[in-house]
């Protein structure tokens, strides 16, 4: 850090301590790069990323607890990504397709310095939405599983079946969990994407409900309606969202 | 439709079969009503072969009553009914065709001569019948037999279609790529490692690479199969991974499909110990129970993880290669209990395995 020119503080995130240690090895060769931290989970990544404030990310796309875009969601702006796979078509087309640097275990040096110098360039310029890039690299047909939350340094990781609804709130979604709303930065219509249509519906243009807790409709003035969950909360419905509930009830 | 109209071979059997009864009926016409040869003849003749295509229509009576499905009484009845109308029926022909012929000088008298040989004839006619009704019993049972066969050959064909499949999805790109990764890595830090783990990856591909061929192994070589695999990830994930086995010593002769455990350790690994940041276990049992085996795959599964994924592949591979193999007589199931996510084969105790 004595030189004149800045150096390129980075973080290594993966689970596997080889394949760590093989990353940290081959930067070795890069004298601009300088490795700050080395996170096991997506958890520490989250938190390193917050306290180092990094200027690139080497994030391995499995992992457990979160997943590499889990983390890339959780960390929002900030440092540039290169993501790790070993083998997944559908990651590598979402990495295609949003210019987005990865590298392909197992990989050498040659590989990761063409990677360094794209980020090079790009350094600066704006990461995809990561809500996108993790909906375009989820296999066609399969939904979330989970729904991940940043509040404040802490991380909660919500199964999608304990989401009882979620509210539109400017640029953010309350989720509604256990009796607590959970606030994320996401677009409502981007959440509906990742969540499967048999258990989940978009009932207003605000909101998005749980088809698990839904107690009752009932008419309120004169051509909207109400539902009352099971939990007692009462959500409005669209003209729109009730032709979509009544289809789904009636069939 | 008709097994003896649409063959060609099986219909000129039957109508020589039909020559010798007319022949038959030649020669009691000419004795019994003192007929004459000539006469006989050129009676016995038409009426038989007539009568092979009346008889032919037993065939749908036996169709509609099938053996096996009836009593005795009932068959009898229905074909004893079905013979005395057909034998009816040719007697009427026969009469019609005497008189149609009184005209011609070498039939005078026939008619008399034929009344005298009606009772004869008519128990020939129900003989005869009889006789069609036994043959078309013996072709529905080899058409039964044959179509028995040939849905035995599709289960088969199935069979290895679905091993075929469980054989290509075995060894899991990722898997792979995984494990060449942390050779590299190894590759500075500890060659000798590396070395031992370039070792154990080609021992694991070189067994699964062999068992195409063969229906059945012993559960031994399924088990170094799981062992070489273990051994392989065991140097990814170091420590994160313990393993534990326990098996009956009389078990390991048991017959196995091969490919059977590796893919249910292999979900272990995937759904269970790597989404476990600070590690797991997995735990092997094999039992012999008096005539049965039983197989545990057990392992360590994060609690937050949402329910294990409903269209576990490997899991329905199982599945399907136990009932192609074994049919009912082998059981599955899969579940969790807490932390532990455990499947439980119990298949037929077979020790007919090491040969191919």
């Amino acid at each position: 850090m004595a030189e004149g020119t800045r150096k390129c503080r980075a973080v290594i995130v993966d689970d596997e301590e080889l394949a760590r240690r093989v990353l940290r090895e081959l930067l070795r060769a890069h004298n601009e790069v300088e490795v700050v931290a080395e996170c096991p989970n997506g958890f520490e990544a989250v938190k390193v990323v917050a306290e180092l404030k990094p200027d690139l990310l080497f994030l391995d796309v499995q992992m457990p607890k979160l997943d590499g875009f889990e983390v890339l969601e959780l960390i929002a702006e900030g440092p540039a990504v290169i993501f790790v796979t070993a083998y997944d078509q559908y990651a590598l087309r979402a990495f295609e397709a949003h210019a987005v640097d990865y590298l392909l275990k197992p990989f050498g040096a040659d590989r990761l310095k063409v990677a360094l110098e794209r980020t090079k360039e790009r350094l600066g310029g704006k990461l995809p939405p990561p809500a996108e890039l993790a909906a375009a690299a989820r296999p066609p047909a399969q939904y979330l599983e989970r729904i991940v939350v940043k509040d404040g340094s802490r991380v909660h990781i919500i199964p999608v079946a304990k989401l009882d609804y979620a509210e539109a709130q400017d640029d953010y979604v309350a989720l509604a969990v256990e009796g607590k709303k959970h606030l994320k930065q996401q677009t409502l219509s981007n959440l509906e994407k990742g969540l499967d249509p048999e258990r989940f519906l978009r009932i207003h243009r605000s909101y998005i409900v749980n088809l698990d807790r839904l107690g009752k409709v009932e008419p309120y003035g004169k051509d909207t309606h109400v539902v009352v969950l099971t939990t007692g909360a009462q959500l409005p419905v669209s003209r729109s969202g009730y032709a979509r509930l009544r289809e789904i009830l009636e069939s | 439709m008709h097994p003896v109209l649409l063959n060609f071979r099986r219909l000129s059997l039957y109508l020589l079969g039909w020559a010798f009864l007319a022949v038959l009926v030649a020669d009691q016409l000419a004795t019994s009503g003192d007929l004459g040869w000539a006469v006989g003849a050129a009676l016995a003749v038409p009426l038989c072969l007539g009568y092979a295509f009346v008889c032919l229509s037993s065939w749908y009576v036996c169709r509609l009553t099938p053996l096996r499905l009836r009593t005795v009484q009932s068959v009898l009845t229905v074909h004893l009914v079905a013979s005395v109308v057909a034998s009816f029926l040719w007697i009427l022909i026969a009469r019609a065709m005497v008189v149609a012929l009184a005209g011609l000088k070498l039939f005078g008298g026939s008619r008399e001569h034929l009344a005298r040989a009606t009772g004869l004839l008519f128990g020939l006619g129900v003989v005869f019948y009889l006789l069609t009704v036994a043959m078309h019993y013996v072709l529905l049972a080899s058409e039964a037999s044959r179509q028995a066969e040939e849905r035995e050959a599709q289960a088969r064909i199935l069979a290895r279609e679905a091993e075929l499949r469980a054989l290509k999805a075995q060894v899991n790109p990722h898997f792979l790529f995984n494990s060449l990764h942390s050779i590299s890595a190894l590759t500075s830090v500890d060659p000798s490692q590396a070395r031992e783990m370039c070792i154990q990856l080609g021992d694991f591909l070189r067994r699964t690479l062999g068992l195409g061929e063969k229906s059945m192994v012993p559960l031994r070589e399924e088990l170094a199969l799981v062992e070489s695999y273990l051994r392989v990830e065991q140097a990814r994930f170091g420590p994160r991974l313990k393993f534990e086995e326990s098996f009956d010593p009389g078990a390991l002769d048991a017959a196995v499909p091969p490919l059977l455990l590796q893919p249910l350790v292999e979900n272990a690994i995937v759904h269970g110990i790597s989404n476990l940041p600070e590690g797991g276990w997995i735990r092997l049992v094999a039992r012999h129970e008096r005539d049965e085996l039983a197989l545990v795959v057990e392992n360590k599964m994060d609690i937050e993880t949402p329910s294990p994924r409903r269209n576990g592949v490997g899991l329905k591979n199982v599945r399907q290669r136990l009932e192609a193999c074994f049919g009912g007589r082998a059981r599955i199931s899969a579940g969790r209990d807490g932390d532990c996510f455990r499947v439980s084969l119990t298949l037929p105790l077979e020790r007919k395995a090491g040969e191919p």
